[in-house]
């Protein structure tokens, strides 16, 4: 019987011939990420289970970013970041990027594939809930809580269902108007936020290569939304390219086999979808751009793993370029990378980041900032009863700081049309 | 492990989700020290818009004023309970207020996963919407070896699901106690 992708990697990772869905494995961990919501009480059971024992499994395969709640006077907050320097300090921690340092980079899931640290045929865990976003690069990544951090950080193994599989296929091209995230509230919406529950969620399809990694990103970092185990997409040219510029570690391009079992496979025609919103509270919420047009917004946010990369930079700014924004408007690019290049990148001669001065938007430091609320003094954070539309992955109440506030999620090219109007707008109406 | 689990139901809806469970602005106090930790407890499911709290009334606060224990201990959700955040804090603020067990028709795979490896409390699948059928207040009992739910207040049983293959972690206490008793750590 053929395996799936996912399949394979657990095979692989488990030391196994094969493997079928529902067999629990014990997985080598080839990555364990971490931040500063989640590190500090994975190092304090690592500490306790372990004891005078408490030894790291492998240095180097261990990679701890801040970038939660970094810039904020919150002490608990701040107090949780001196725990991970002074840990990363006693025991020497090769691949800590600390902030405040030249070496800090940003929203993790970003910042792993940056520093080369996604390598296809992979397994990387992360205590966070969107290490999905890693399966861009053909390899199985997924979230875990801290005791299962701690378990890893000491064994090198974690215990793991083989998840049942589902296909996502997307033919033909996608219209300009058209971004990987509106792909992936159309497959919310349809599957709904348990459909993927302990299950794998894989893209593919001529739409789904065509994307550049930043778009691909976007596709599997919301298939935990969708409540899967992982998102993943096989590892092609550009895939290799982008890992080759960053890393020298040997990969692996696992396919899955014709004959491999799905749970369901769905089949979509890239050409004929239209820009999508999740409307509040829930990101299966799904509904048109064209049939929410006009709601008043409060605010416009743009940025976070999944909405804070250069490519959503690069498109939003053909919006504003030599317009100005009616609603406040949030420019939070997810790494720090990504804020350097919008100095660099330039359409007609004018850098992004002049193209969003001019507009009037409010640029910030890297960080995951407002898309999950945070201290009560993060910039962007949701006020009382405010009306946002956001590239964020979630909408959950309460998600961006107020339960009273109304989140609408859409891609960046909705957000864009949207700041330039201050209600909901359809992209298509400025293009 | 007891026998039985015993204590009064607080009810909620579907897909009650972490940001809920314990809102992300109070995920930066310390889980180890004793008296900090109990802020986790005070603010468990305050993230709850107060006319979901408590069902099928609603307007139920889980915990009073500035407690920090609620006075249930069984919570019933509906389907996809704990979606949403990798927050192990989440299952840790349900045990910090007091919670033994939550009896959902389904969970999401994080939260399942954290309240078992960590062992903060069972997570019980049942096989009907029971948040349907019993009330915020309802006398509950969980008879462990029979996987049964007693509803004391309405004389009325249901049978869950075998907890299965997380079984023996949980018998052992948590992820760790499971290892070291299956000889993988020391």
């Amino acid at each position: 019987m053929g395996m799936t992708i996912t399949e394979k990697i657990f095979a692989k990772g488990a030391g196994k011939k094969s493997v079928v869905p529902g067999d629990n494995v014990w997985l080598n961990v080839d990555v364990l990420m971490t931040h500063d919501v989640c590190g500090p009480p994975t190092i304090g059971i690592w500490k306790k289970e372990f004891g005078d024992k408490a030894k790291i499994w492998d240095k180097q395969k261990l990679v701890i970013f801040p970038d939660h709640y970094i810039f904020t006077k919150n002490p608990h907050a701040n107090r949780n970041v001196e725990i991970l320097r002074a840990f990363a300090k006693e025991y020497d921690i090769p691949n800590y990027y600390d902030v405040g340092t030249e070496r800090y980079k940003g929203v993790c899931h970003i910042a792993l594939a940056e520093e080369g640290y996604n390598i296809p045929g992979t397994v990387l865990f992360g205590t966070d809930s969107h290490t999905c976003t890693s399966g861009a690069f053909g390899m199985f990544s997924t979230g875990v809580g801290n005791t299962d951090a701690a378990f890893i950080l000491g064994t090198g193994k974690i215990w793991e269902k083989v998840p049942e599989s589902l296909l996502f296929t997307f033919d033909g091209g996608l219209p300009k108007y058209i971004t990987a995230k509106d792909l992936i509230l159309r497959v919310l919406g349809d599957i709904t936020t348990n459909g993927g529950t302990y299950r794998a969620l894989e893209f593919n399809g001529d739409a789904i290569f065509s994307l550049s990694m930043d778009e691909r990103m976007t596709l599997t970092n919301m298939a935990i939304e969708a409540g899967a185990m992982n998102g993943i997409i096989e590892a092609d040219e550009v895939v290799e390219n982008y890992v080759k510029e960053r890393s020298s570690k040997e990969y692996e391009l696992i396919k899955s086999d014709e004959e491999a079992n799905y749970k369901a496979k769905y089949r979509y025609n890239a050409n004929d979808f239209v820009p999508l919103v999740a409307k509040p509270h829930s990101p299966d919420n799904i509904d048109t751009v064209f049939n929410v047009k006009g709601r008043k917004l409060t605010k416009c946010y743009i940025g976070s793993c999944t909405g804070g990369k250069l490519s959503d930079f690069v498109s939003v700014a053909k919006f504003l370029f030599s317009n100005e924004v009616r609603v406040p408007t949030f420019i939070v690019p997810a790494s720090t990378y990504v804020a350097e290049q919008l100095e660099v990148e330039t359409i007609s001669g004018v850098t992004l980041k002049n193209i969003f001065e001019k507009a009037g938007c409010v640029i910030t430091q890297s960080s995951c900032a407002a898309c999950l609320g945070g201290p009560m003094d993060t910039i962007g954070r949701a006020q009382d009863g405010e009306v946002i539309i956001s590239t964020t992955n979630r909408n959950f109440p309460g998600r961006m700081g107020s339960k009273k506030a109304e989140v609408y999620l859409a891609s960046p090219l909705t957000v864009a049309a949207s700041a330039l109007t201050g209600e909901i707008t359809d992209p298509r109406d400025y293009m | 492990m007891e026998k039985s689990i015993k204590g009064k139901a607080f009810v909620l809806g579907n897909n009650i989700d972490t940001d809920q469970i314990i809102p992300a602005e109070h995920l930066v106090y310390s889980l180890n020290d004793p008296k900090e930790s109990q802020l986790y407890g005070r603010y468990a499911l305050s993230g709850v818009p107060l006319s979901e709290a408590g069902l099928p009334g609603g307007n139920i606060p889980f915990i009073k004023g500035e407690e920090t224990v609620s006075e249930y201990s069984i919570v019933i959700g509906g389907s996809n309970f704990g979606c949403g955040s990798s927050r192990e804090h989440a299952p840790f603020a349900l045990m910090k207020a007091g919670v033994k067990a939550v009896i959902a028709e389904s969970y999401a795979r994080i939260y399942y996963r954290n309240s078992v490896d960590g062992g903060f409390l069972i997570p019980y699948e049942a096989k009907e919407k029971l948040n349907n059928v019993i009330s915020t207040n309802d006398e509950v009992e969980i008879i462990i070896d029979e996987n049964m739910l007693i509803n004391h207040t309405t004389k009325k049983e249901y049978s869950l699901n075998p907890l299965g293959d997380i079984l023996p972690i949980i018998e052992a206490g948590n992820l760790f106690e499971y290892a070291r008793k299956s000889g993988m750590i020391v």
